[in-house]
């Protein structure tokens, strides 16, 4: 059976529950379900931040995911995959991306969930600004996200 | 061709999209930031370290050696800081 994704780039906040109910409703063949939700800290370097706004690409977004969920399903055997990345203004302790894998054992559902975080953090087109008492600016890229990203590169 | 900008990009130049015409000798996607810069001092600004600046064509990734004709829309943007 193949599997589709399903990728929503959205305002609005999400259920993990939900979620992962979603994908597992009615289903008995699913043995594992990973699940990583990337919530908006309320500090960034020791410094309060009042809030995230992420700018994002509309289009490429959903392009960029769609292609590493492709990538995703056909390297692990994946039974269900769900993302989620959030835009707009985010407060410390909400939600800012969902990633949702299951498969009959945990290896494929760990692994796929972390290939995925992975590229989304380095290539998928969104703009963290924080939001603090000095101001707003742009968060940097992180080298290591890019070292994270290139360990998944096929030789 | 439309081009867009992102974040500090779009910030700095001021616009979020626009319509341009590069001449012909403009080939790729190193020659267009070239061509941009010497459009302003915005423009000069948002691609002082052209090595920073990432570039889409058509919604896909491309290097700074990628060819730029045919396409539809360019985009510029900071490294991304999603996830």
């Amino acid at each position: 059976m193949s599997v589709t994704a399903t990728i929503r780039i959205q305002e609005g906040n999400f259920d993990v529950a939900q979620e992962i109910a979603a994908l597992t409703r009615g289903r008995t063949d699913i043995g594992a379900v990973v699940t990583f939700s990337g919530i908006c800290r309320g500090s960034e370097n020791g410094e309060p931040i009042a809030a995230l706004t992420l700018e994002h690409y509309p289009g490429m977004a959903e392009a960029e995911i769609g292609r590493h969920a492709d990538e995703a399903l056909s390297r692990w055997l994946l039974q269900g995959l769900t993302i989620i990345h959030r835009f707009g203004r985010i407060a410390p302790g909400e939600n800012i991306v969902l990633v949702v894998t299951a498969s009959p054992h945990r290896e494929a559902a760990f692994e796929a969930a972390e290939f995925l975080m992975d590229y989304l953090k380095t290539s998928a087109p969104f703009w963290k600004r924080e939001e603090s008492e000095k101001g707003t600016s742009w968060i940097e890229a992180r080298d290591h996200d890019d070292v994270a990203a290139a360990r998944w590169t096929k030789s | 061709m439309k081009v867009k900008y992102f974040a500090w990009v779009r910030e700095r130049i001021g616009v979020a999209e626009e319509i341009i015409e590069p001449p012909a000798d403009v080939r790729t996607v190193d020659d267009l930031i070239g061509w941009l810069s010497q459009r302003g001092d915005a423009y000069a600004y948002a691609f002082e370290k052209p090595k920073v600046i990432r570039a889409a064509i058509d919604h896909a990734h491309v290097k700074a050696d990628a060819a730029i004709s045919g396409a539809r829309e360019i985009a510029f943007f900071p490294p991304m800081t999603g996830g």
